[in-house]
Formats: C-alpha cells, structure tokens, sequence
C-alpha cells in the first residue's frame, strides 16, 4: 500500500495479487473501512464496497494481478483499478448481465455469473472502462457524495 | 421470537435476532455468540456471491451452502448481519476467524436453503424483494 495524497485529497494504492483466492476481497474491505471513517454516508460506503469488490475480483480472476487506486475528496470518492491481463475482446458484450467467461474454479467460488461489471456500473454514478487487446484493462469509477 | 421495528416514515418491518434464527433453524452458533440479539430484517438465500452483492441491500441475514472466505469477504462487503451456513456444510476455522475478525455471527445447520429459508419466510422474515424497511430500499 502507497500514499500519495495531497491537502485536499486522500489517496491510497493497494496492490491486488493475481490469481490468489485466499486473500482476494481483502483490499476491497480495507477500501471500505477507510471510505467509512471519513465519514461518508453508510449507503455511499457500501456502492464504493460493492463496486470495488468486484473490480478487485475481476483483477484477481482475469487481469494477472494490478493495482487499485482510492482517491478521496471532499465530494466523491474515485477508483482507478488497473490490471495486466489480456484485455476485453468485446466490451459491450462483457457490459451485458450474465455473460461470462468465468472457470470452474471461479463459480465454484461463487463468481462468474456475469454481473461484475454491471454491477460496477449500477454502484457508481460515473465508470469509464479503458481496454486493450494484450495490455489490461484500467476501470474508472465515480461515486458522488451527494 | 418475532419483533416489528417501528419506523414513523415506513410501514413496520418485522425482524427477528439471531438467537430466534438459530432456535428456528435448529442451528448452531459457530462464532459470534456476542452477536446473538443482533436484530434481523431480511434475508438473502444464495451461493452465487455475484448475486449477493448485486440483489442485497443492507443488514441482510446470508443463508449458503458455500463454505469458502469469499462468503466471509461478500457478507463484510455487502452489509450483511450474519451468515447460516446451511446443508451441513461447516466452514473450516480460518473461514470461521475471518467472520471472527469481521464481526458476523455464524450459524451452522443442517437443514437445507429451502427448507431454512421456509422457516424464516413462515416466521414473518422476508427476501429484498418485498422488504419494506431500510434506507436503500
């Protein structure tokens, strides 16, 4: 974990570890537990929570590891998670709920169902997805105080 | 036993602790034993953890049969109250120390997620899709 945060902004990052189930999640509630004691409200807690949880476990199952960023103003909280994978082949596709290209590993953990990035989407008011064929993926996220 | 939380802007919201849910669900606390009159509102059924995070809202009771410590980290990030691992499946002890370490009471049973789930929806306690109560719904 790194700091580089300025007066007016907190700023974290968290590595995330490739492929390791054991300890995928852990940086997502260490995200939510500092989102919380700034004081935000408990809903705005939980769609940061969700859609970092998600974003995290995209990076653990497909993006061979990366870094998730947490930016804290005054007014809005702001993810950068970036991964090293392959890249999404067809975004609108992989935007649709349901589709997946998740292992049997994955959904015997009770993941890849298809509702991750959906469900980044439904947690923030703001997510900007950049992807390229064969250098990851990095996934923008807003979530607005107010 | 079965209470109604009293809201003044919302209609009554029934909700049970979960000492009431382990007597119900013939379960067994597995940790959390401080925990047990934390006041349940509604209930989530599922092992698919994708869609706990997208269909719960808050405070929710998790019944699953998966047993890993992405259960434990789902619940945490979801909100939720308080996890019944059901079909006697029991979780191992480095599940049960992550629960341990993110407050949620365990309870272990052996009947099945339908039959649990129809103990509780008996009782008053219902799914997301028809509670009333709580800030987001």
């Amino acid at each position: 974990m790194t700091s580089k945060e300025t007066p007016d902004e907190f700023v974290r990052q968290f590595e995330i570890v490739g492929d390791d189930f054991s300890s995928a999640g852990a940086v997502s509630i260490a995200v939510k537990r500092l989102v919380k004691e700034v004081g935000f409200s408990p809903e705005l807690v939980r769609r940061v929570a969700i859609a970092a949880f998600e974003a995290e476990m995209n990076v653990v199952m497909y993006g061979g590891g990366g870094f998730l960023e947490l930016h804290i103003t005054a007014d809005r909280v702001r993810l950068v998670i970036k991964d090293q994978g392959p890249g999404i082949s067809d975004l609108d596709l992989a935007m649709q709920e349901g589709w997946s290209t998740a292992t049997t590993e994955m959904r015997e953990m009770g993941f890849g169902a298809g509702m991750g990035l959906p469900n980044m989407k439904k947690n923030s008011d703001r997510m900007q997805v950049l992807t390229d064929q064969g250098r990851g993926t990095t996934v923008l996220l807003e979530m607005d105080a107010c | 036993m079965l209470m109604s939380l009293n809201n003044t802007n919302k209609p009554s919201t029934p909700a049970a602790s979960m000492a009431s849910i382990a007597s119900w669900l013939e379960a067994e606390p597995l940790t959390g034993a401080q925990w047990m009159d934390r006041l349940i509102e509604v209930v989530i059924s599922c092992d698919l953890m994708s869609d706990v995070l997208a269909f719960s809202k808050h405070q929710g009771l998790l019944l699953t049969g998966l047993t890993n410590q992405q259960v434990i980290r789902t619940a945490e990030v979801a909100g939720m109250l308080g996890i019944v691992f059901v079909r006697g499946k029991r979780p191992s002890q480095p599940v049960l120390d992550l629960a341990e370490e993110y407050s949620l009471p365990v309870l272990f049973t052996n009947l099945s997620m339908f039959e649990a789930s129809g103990r509780l929806y008996s009782r008053g306690l219902r799914g997301y899709c028809s509670f009333q109560g709580g800030e987001d719904s």
